[in-house]
């Protein structure tokens, strides 16, 4: 057993469900809708990579972000936004987006067949060095420090811009940023342009060590991204990449700790300390104490 | 009075007619009408919490999988047992009893389990609560697929004794009138209180973790039942039956039927079943006039693409929320 390794592991695991969590937060906290789809935003990506796995890599990259983004802005307009015109209650918000989730998947198994396709783009990185009697595989090295630096992208768009300034105030209050002149439409479309452009970050970063691609390959990132959203707090982005991260970090390192025959428990343990975290901060971990009791909106 | 015979009749008469049907024509379109039916009892089950307490839960497909197996497990032959599940507890192994009553303790054994995890989760409203279901959920596939006390695992479970289409109808009515009455019901009518405006319910009284509670055990009892009717429709289960996919159709059904009412509930399971079957006839050809063939595939395009434009088009669904009636109100 090898505990460097084992966190090694786990920070890139943890690096990258940290992006899918802000991508999944930042719609959440513009929209209050939690996006189910967003996984199959990562699938579409990694298909694109794995059709174009021939290409120089720069432009299987480019051609995967276009893709991705452009599917991340259909959603938007085809989707969500008559939605959220009328109204509609959370329920059928979220559950229509397991519909579209439902139905990108279907799409891709009549597109694509279920027997899954190859990325090649960026296998060397999987080659490794060894430091300490340590072996880090580049990616490993590549998805963390990729991951930091467009988490802190995304918090210096947020922080320090003009239109950072008007997602923040739509987060904050929707109705009244747009009276005092927010443009909802262009609010919203630029935060799922973001949230595409973190989606097609981590289908490049995830093809590299997994890469087989299935119809159903985002089902379970999007299931852990958004347990770790949820746990760590969905108000506010920082917290929400934390619970990423924090999920994706345990992931890997009891992945790597666990024996194969204790292992098959693992999903259950993960899920009873969710409960466990819901039920005594229901508004996340690292939110700030004293929520309030009462909503009325 | 004059409400309710439209109100229960209706859905009732629907379920009554789609067994009527299923007796009529070829034997694997008997399988799709009876699995129709089992898909009203699911949905009805899931209403009765969703519908009237507007929390939304990922959860209800676990209490459907542990009746399941538990009506499953005693209606097999001991014998066969012994030689399938060895290491199941001695009373899953040397019990063996009949469809009726299995159906009821598949009922019990959901009311009890969503009891046991409604008694500290009904705290949680919102996405919270959407998501501590989910995990129930994942705890209970996880543990299906694994435990060799409980069950054969991740291999099928066969042999199950199955039940003719008026088993189903009666079991998946009991679920309906059941629903109707809560729903009636002083319970029902609180729990809707709560629905509405949580903080006006709380303020006039109303405890509205109580009232979740027994919206939720009561669902979770009618969703074992259905868990029962389930699999002795089917004779044969596995883990993966019970997870993502069933939790997801279930709950587009209802949001597809309209969440807000029993009718909706009925009638959103009802109309994906007949277009589910439908499509799924039209990719081996079927005769509508002309020859229709569909490339293989097709139908979970079309069924993904009809739900999510109806709840896109139409947040609140096809009956608007709204019970049977007569008169076209507004």
């Amino acid at each position: 057993m090898n505990w460097g390794q084992a966190i090694a592991d786990a920070l890139s695991l943890g690096a990258l469900y940290g992006l899918v969590a802000v991508g999944i937060g930042l719609v959440f906290g513009v929209m209050r809708l939690v996006n189910f789809a967003y996984g199959e935003l990562i699938t579409a990506g990694a298909y694109v990579l794995a059709y174009t796995s021939g290409w120089p890599a720069p432009l299987a990259i480019a051609a995967c972000f276009a893709a991705v983004i452009a599917l991340a802005l259909a959603q938007e307009r085809i989707a969500f936004r008559p939605l959220r015109r009328q109204g509609a209650s959370p329920a059928a918000m979220l559950v229509a987006t397991f519909a579209v989730s439902y139905l990108l998947q279907a799409i891709y198994l009549l597109a694509f067949g279920t027997r899954g396709e190859i990325v090649g783009t960026l296998g060397q990185l999987n080659s490794a060095f060894t430091v300490d009697g340590v072996d880090i595989r580049w990616i490993l090295l590549v998805t963390t420090v990729t991951g930091a630096l467009l988490l802190l992208a995304t918090a210096l768009l947020l922080n320090r811009t003009g239109i950072g300034l008007h997602i923040r105030a739509a987060a904050h209050d929707f109705r009244t940023a747009r009276i005092l002149g927010v443009r909802a439409n262009r609010v919203i479309g630029l935060s799922f342009v973001v949230a595409g452009v973190l989606a097609a970050a981590v289908s490049v970063l995830y093809t590299v060590s997994n890469p087989l691609v299935t119809p159903t390959m985002g089902v379970p990132i999007t299931i852990f991204a958004l347990v770790g959203v949820v746990v760590g707090g969905l108000d506010r982005l920082w917290s929400a990449a934390l619970g990423g991260f924090a999920v994706g970090c345990v992931y890997g390192l009891f992945g790597d700790v666990l024996s194969s025959q204790q292992s098959v428990y693992l999903p259950s343990v993960v899920y009873g300390a969710v409960i466990v975290v819901l039920l005594l901060r229901p508004a996340g971990l690292f939110a700030p104490f004293r929520a309030r009791q009462v909503e009325r909106v | 009075m004059r409400r309710a015979v439209p109100e229960l009749g209706v859905p009732v008469l629907l379920v009554v007619l789609t067994a009527l049907i299923a007796g009529g024509i070829s034997q694997t379109q008997q399988l799709e009408f009876e699995n129709a039916l089992v898909m009203v009892a699911i949905v009805v089950a899931l209403y009765v919490f969703v519908g009237n307490s507007g929390v939304i839960s990922f959860g209800h497909v676990s209490f459907v999988a542990v009746g399941a197996y538990l009506a499953g497990i005693l209606t097999v032959d001991p014998g066969t047992k012994h030689f399938t599940m060895p290491s199941l507890f001695p009373v899953l192994l040397h019990s063996h009893i009949g469809t009726p009553l299995s159906l009821l303790l598949g009922a019990a054994a959901g009311g009890v389990y969503a009891f046991a995890v409604g008694l500290p989760l009904m705290r949680l409203s919102g996405l919270p609560a959407g998501i501590a279901t989910f995990a129930v959920l994942g705890i209970t596939y996880n543990v299906l697929y694994y435990w060799q006390k409980v069950g054969p695992t991740a291999q099928t479970l066969s042999d199950i004794p199955e039940s003719g289409r008026w088993t189903l109808a009666v079991g998946t009515v009991i679920a309906v009138v059941v629903a109707y009455l809560y729903q009636r019901s002083r319970f029902g009518r609180l729990l809707r209180a709560t629905r509405e405006d949580p903080a006006a319910a709380r303020a006039s009284g109303i405890s509205v973790y109580r009232q979740r509670l027994v919206g939720f055990t009561l669902s979770g009892a009618l969703a074992g039942l259905a868990g029962g009717l389930y699999v002795h429709q089917l004779g044969i289960i596995t883990p993966t039956l019970f997870y993502l996919d069933l939790t997801f159709v279930t709950l587009a059904m209802l949001v597809f039927g309209g969440v807000g009412s029993l009718w909706g509930a009925v009638l959103g399971a009802l109309v994906i079943s007949a277009l589910n079957s439908f499509l799924g006839d039209a990719e081996n050809t079927v005769h509508v006039g002309f020859r229709l063939t569909l490339p293989t595939g097709t139908r979970l395009v079309t069924i993904g693409a009809v739900m999510a434009l109806v709840i896109i088009l139409r947040p609140s669904g096809l009956t608007g929320g709204r019970e049977f009636g007569l008169r076209w109100r507004r």
